[in-house]
């Protein structure tokens, strides 16, 4: 599977090899398992462990909060306070289901601005970056979904807020909102539909999570240098990794057991630090929140999505060429899906041939710049829609679109990369010294 | 290591933003109590749940129901642990229920829930204590969330305190200055006084004491497994270290020989 020479498994005693002929299913998990890896693979890179871990927790926790969960509008709430109160360890497993959905997210975001910085999304590895960003939508609308089920204020206001998004479409908007909605409004069949999606988005996850490492499985590891593997000879290639297993799976449960005592302590001590006081609060069509704001991980998407008022000029441009089909609405909507698109098109907007943004002088600082812009966005979604906040969002939110459409093409022409290592051993050895010769020539060449 | 460490803290920075958007109206005063719960060690006190229970049934349960809780859980230990028997003589004592079996009106049973209390319109006290947020920003942060906690028996207490005499007359109906209330005038005419509830253990009971007292009960009717959640937590977090410790030490030897000595 991998284009990395290694060493496959081989079927020994009889029974191996009877079962392998007819399905080599132990081939296949060993040279999984066994993948050749970068050595110097630093720290930002044990999130995509963490992550696995998460869509098994919610997974999981998930599956045993339906046996107690009632999807109905009278019931979902009291249902909720029954898994608290009244469930064996229900109030365990629904916080450890509802922090987990913000460990996820926190895990996906660094994994992603680690792919951001050093390059993964760069040939060849672009069809991992789209599945990936496809798993990241999945997750976004399971989690919104997930978010509705309690059945509290802030659930039934949300999904009111956001199904209203769709229905800035123009001319066909109506129609699907009260498509996705079953109804006029949020109502029961909303939640009963949100429900089943709920549990059949993660399906939908783990599929394309399996695409993902499949995907680079293939092309191998990016690493910190950008360098690829070299894969003339197994000697050589072994030379610049080592198998995941072991080296890579300790020291990923090891950096997983740290962010699991992190996690562990917000469980146990601060379970709604996250959430929000309103959700406690039974929906009530007839009684509007004050602050109708969603989650902490769709703050910076939805800080996007308000940037744009009708004061903005590019919007009234835009209304003004369409002849008003394109109102600040539906621009906003436009905008924050574009967000992400726009992250989604990062390997042929950038026009560097250098992966890694240690090599690059200037991009560095740009990306810099595009972290403290998405943790603006972020605060900028909870506060209220008034100034200076709503000037400040446009500001973040063009930055958010330059840092992809206009600095990553230019960048890439007018920079002058540093000196980049010419193998990962060379990069290896820098850090940590070369090994002895002794241990060196132990490993016999072919 | 001490990446890890960053990024933890470069994270615990930008989820602080996510507790704090539940900015209510302005110059709301809460008062920061001292709860015996608040703090990963932090407990329920049996002895003020009991007290806060007996002011709940004498003067909250008058207009408020907590249709969430189930009686029976008054017996539960990390809550106010009555006796079994107790429970019982409470339920049947002091509320009715309405049985569809009979089609109608009996007196309660542990099994069932505190009624639902709608006469008045207000709202079900159940899970009040977790429904409000006393403490916020500052500047949108969640920081004060972080350091105090959200507040919402804080806000309760507050808002029992905090009645400062004044009282309008709006659409035909009568409200009431409150320092605590987002707006600064609520409906819910001043329900405690000083020695409104006689306990009789002789336990303090000016309107402060009462006042803080029915919000650790509160806190306990919308938390009641909290000390059982933080005793998990606290075994967890022990257990986890020390399977960090045990994995870093073992990655440590296994990396040991393919990482050679520093030259530098």
């Amino acid at each position: 599977m991998s284009g990395i020479p290694h060493d496959h498994y081989e079927p020994k005693t009889g029974g191996e090899k009877w079962l392998h002929s007819r399905l080599p299913i132990v081939g296949l998990v060993y040279d999984t398992i066994m993948i050749p890896t970068p050595k110097n693979l630093n720290w930002w890179w044990i999130w995509g462990i963490v992550l696995a871990f998460c869509l098994v927790l919610q997974i999981v926790t998930g599956v045993v909060l339906v046996m107690h969960y009632t999807p109905h509008v009278d019931l979902a709430f009291a249902s909720v306070e029954h898994i608290m109160r009244n469930v064996n360890g229900g109030y365990m497993l629904r916080y450890l289901h509802a922090n987990g959905a913000s460990l996820f997210f926190v895990a996906v975001y660094i994994h992603i601005f680690r792919g951001l910085f050093y390059g993964s999304y760069k040939a060849p590895r672009e069809v991992t970056w789209i599945i990936g960003m496809l798993i990241y939508l999945c997750m976004m609308g399971t989690a919104f979904m997930g978010y509705v089920l309690p059945w509290g204020q802030m659930s039934f206001w949300g999904a009111t807020v956001i199904t209203g998004l769709f229905g800035a479409i123009p001319f066909i908007g109506e129609s699907i909102q009260t498509w996705l909605l079953g109804g006029p409004a949020v109502d029961n069949a909303t939640l009963n539909r949100f429900f089943s999606l709920h549990y059949l988005l993660p399906m939908v996850i783990a599929a394309l999570v399996i695409l993902h490492i499949w995907a680079f499985h293939t092309t191998g590891n990016n690493n910190p240098t950008g360098v690829d593997v070299r894969r003339g000879s197994k000697a050589e290639a072994e030379k610049d990794t080592l198998p995941f297993w072991p080296y890579f799976v300790i020291k990923d449960l090891f950096a997983l057991a740290v962010v699991m005592v992190v996690f562990w302590a917000i469980v146990g001590f601060m379970p709604n630090y996250l959430g929000h006081p309103d959700n406690y609060i039974e929906a009530n069509a007839l009684v509007t929140p004050a602050h109708i704001v969603p989650e902490w991980y769709f703050l910076p998407f939805y800080a996007i999505l308000r940037a744009f008022t009708g004061e903005v000029w590019v919007v009234q441009f835009a209304s003004f060429i369409t002849g008003g089909i394109v109102d600040a609405k539906f621009f906003g909507v436009i905008a924050m899906f574009g967000a992400i698109i726009a992250m989604a098109l990062a390997p042929w907007l950038d026009t560097s041939t250098v992966r890694s943004g240690s090599y690059r002088p200037m991009f560095k600082w740009w990306f810099y710049l595009l972290v403290i812009d998405f943790m603006a966005l972020m605060w900028l979604g909870a506060m209220p829609a008034e100034e200076p906040y709503a000037s400040f969002s446009l500001i973040a939110s063009a930055y958010w679109f330059g840092y992809f459409f206009v600095i990553l093409p230019i960048l890439g022409v007018i920079e002058k990369p540093t000196a980049i290592p010419a193998t990962i051993e060379e990069d290896f050895d820098a850090h940590y010294g070369k090994k002895s010769d002794a241990s060196a020539e132990a490993t016999p060449a072919e | 290591m001490f990446k890890t460490l960053a990024i933890g803290a470069a994270f615990a920075l930008a989820l602080a933003p996510a507790a704090t958007f539940a900015a209510g109206g302005g110059e709301q005063h809460i008062e920061d109590v001292a709860f015996s719960f608040e703090g990963p060690f932090g407990k329920y006190d049996q002895n003020q749940l009991q007290r806060g229970l007996q002011i709940y049934t004498e003067v909250c349960a008058a207009c408020h129901g907590l249709k969430q809780v189930p009686i029976r859980t008054l017996g539960d230990e990390g809550g106010p642990h009555l006796p079994e028997d107790q429970v019982r003589a409470y339920a049947a004592e002091y509320f009715e229920v309405f049985d569809a079996e009979l089609d109608d009106y009996r007196p309660a049973k542990p099994s069932d829930h505190f009624p639902e209390n709608t006469a008045a319109g207000a709202p079900d006290l159940s899970l009040m204590a977790k429904s409000r947020a006393g403490f916020h920003g500052p500047y949108g942060t969640g920081i004060n969330q972080l350091l105090r906690g959200i507040g919402g028996p804080e806000y309760i207490t507050s808002l029992l305190i905090g009645y400062t005499g004044e009282q309008k007359e709006e659409a035909g109906s009568i409200l009431y200055e409150n320092t605590a209330f987002p707006g600064g005038w609520i409906s819910m005419a001043p329900p405690l006084f000083d020695e409104q509830v006689e306990f009789v253990d002789g336990h303090p009971n000016s309107l402060h004491h009462l006042a803080e007292d029915v919000s650790a009960f509160l806190m306990w009717t919308a938390e009641p497994k909290m000390m059982a959640r933080k005793q998990a937590g606290l075994v967890g977090v022990l257990f986890l270290i020390i399977l960090s410790v045990l994995l870093y030490l073992t990655n440590k030897k296994l990396w040991a020989p393919i990482k050679g000595k520093k030259s530098a």
